[in-house]
């Protein structure tokens, strides 16, 4: 089922955010929001996620999915290793062992820091194992506050590799201010 | 708070605590009387002397126990209580009445209260209990309340079980809180809870042992039942970190 957005309002102290958005994102489709900072993404995101109402308007669509995120902050528990946060998310422990996690890690480059808790990483590192996470968690829709921000390049293309092999046949929304990312998913734009 | 409590071991220095003990000795040398000041020495032979002696580890064992005791049922109760407050608002006003009262009245007077209500035997176990339970329930409140709303975000999102949350979310969260109530209130409760035995005078306890060394002026006596007490609190501290410790190692998967 499509995500059909019709009318959204939201105002934060009387300052509109979103003023009557209207706008559809197909299933099984990846989609990127675009736009100036300030225009309403990461407050759309975080209405279809349901951490806050909207003023006005429909979301039809959402309700059924099983939600996976890549926060725009990682929200990793720090104390925690890789292995450990991306298990945290996983529902059904059998769907997915400890080796094919840490196959993942290693393909992003986490491979010999399986025993560190994640607080001993860097930005980079922290962002990748939260982008990790929310692949590995058992989703039909997965929403992405701009996840290859602060990623260099060569990692961000291994990045890019993996989610497009994780994402197949999943609905994704995704906002980013990077014009070619889009592109290096295939994705529809959407600019707000 | 661990960076704290690490610094602070580390701040008692054994040249320190030689210097000090010079001191000490050269004051009982100054003052020439074992009642107003024994020396180190005579305090480390009354030491000596009461370890081959079995009422000794019996009072240390009779107070250790209910010390210990009250301590752990305040543990649970001002973990489960802070958990209630934290979710229910109308049982944190409540709640919120006896721990001002319990934080502000004398420990005297809880003592006397107290010798009325039960017998002297168990008295320590109930003064433990009083000043462990406010310092646990605060903390662990406070905790509680400033728990990061985005990780709980994050879990709400994911649909992370309850069990999960609790462990790998709320756990290491307030645990930073838990451990500097603990720390705190295992000193007073065996500092007050040994005064509540000098006070109730309790067959066998460290506290009427104190009393006996007060009536008979035995000042090496006296001293050395103090360093045990100290002994005793610092070991007990230092293992129920351990345990933490242990414990949360566990928990996080190291």
């Amino acid at each position: 089922m499509d995500i059909v957005i019709k009318n959204l309002s939201k105002a934060y102290d009387g300052q509109k955010v979103l003023d009557n958005l209207s706008v559809t994102f197909p299933e099984k489709s990846f989609t990127c929001l675009m736009g100036k900072s300030g225009v309403g993404k990461t407050t759309l995101l975080s209405i279809l996620m349901g951490l806050e109402q909207a003023d006005e308007g429909t979301i039809l669509g959402v309700d059924d999915k099983n939600l996976s995120v890549v926060f725009q902050e990682n929200r990793l528990c720090n104390n925690l290793t890789a292995l450990l946060n991306i298990k945290m998310v996983i529902e059904d422990s059998a769907r997915i062992s400890d080796t094919q996690i840490r196959t993942y890690l290693d393909r992003i480059g986490l491979g010999n820091e399986t025993k560190k808790p994640v607080s001993e990483f860097s930005g980079g590192m922290k962002r990748r194992v939260a982008i990790l996470r929310a692949l590995l968690a058992d989703f039909d829709l997965l929403i992405m506050d701009e996840p290859l921000k602060g990623l260099d390049e060569d990692t961000k293309q291994q990045v890019i590799d993996i989610i497009k092999e994780l994402t197949q046949n999943k609905t994704v929304i995704m906002t980013t201010h990077d014009d070619s990312e889009p592109q290096a998913f295939n994705a529809n734009i959407i600019n707000l | 708070m661990n960076s704290t409590t690490s610094k602070n071991k580390k701040n008692l220095r054994l040249w320190a605590v030689i210097f000090w003990i010079i001191v000490w000795q050269l004051l009982s040398i100054y003052l020439d009387s074992d009642i107003l000041l024994a020396s180190p020495i005579k305090v480390l032979k009354s030491l000596v002397g009461m370890l081959g002696v079995i009422s000794f580890w019996q009072s240390i064992l009779f107070t250790f126990i209910r010390i210990f005791t009250g301590l752990i049922i305040a543990n649970v109760l001002g973990v489960i209580f802070a958990a209630i407050s934290y979710v229910y608002t109308p049982f944190k006003e409540l709640i919120s009445v006896p721990v001002a009262v319990i934080k502000s009245t004398p420990v005297a007077s809880f003592i006397i209260l107290v010798l009325i209500w039960i017998p002297s035997r168990n008295l320590s176990v109930f003064i433990a209990f009083l000043m462990a339970f406010p310092v646990i329930y605060t903390n662990i409140l406070q905790g509680l309340t400033e728990m990061d709303g985005k990780m709980l975000e994050m879990a709400q999102v994911f649909k992370i079980p309850f069990k999960r949350k609790l462990r790998f979310i709320y756990v290491p969260e307030v645990i930073p809180y838990y451990r500097a109530a603990a720390n705190l209130s295992n000193g007073l409760s065996f500092k007050a809870g040994i005064a509540a035995e000098i006070i109730g005078l309790p067959r066998g306890s460290i506290g009427e042992r104190l009393y006996e060394a007060k009536i008979y002026l035995n000042t090496p006596e006296l001293f050395a039942w103090t360093i045990v007490i100290i002994v005793l609190s610092i070991v007990f501290n230092r293992a129920f970190s351990a345990v933490i410790n242990l414990l949360m190692n566990k928990l996080e998967g190291r």
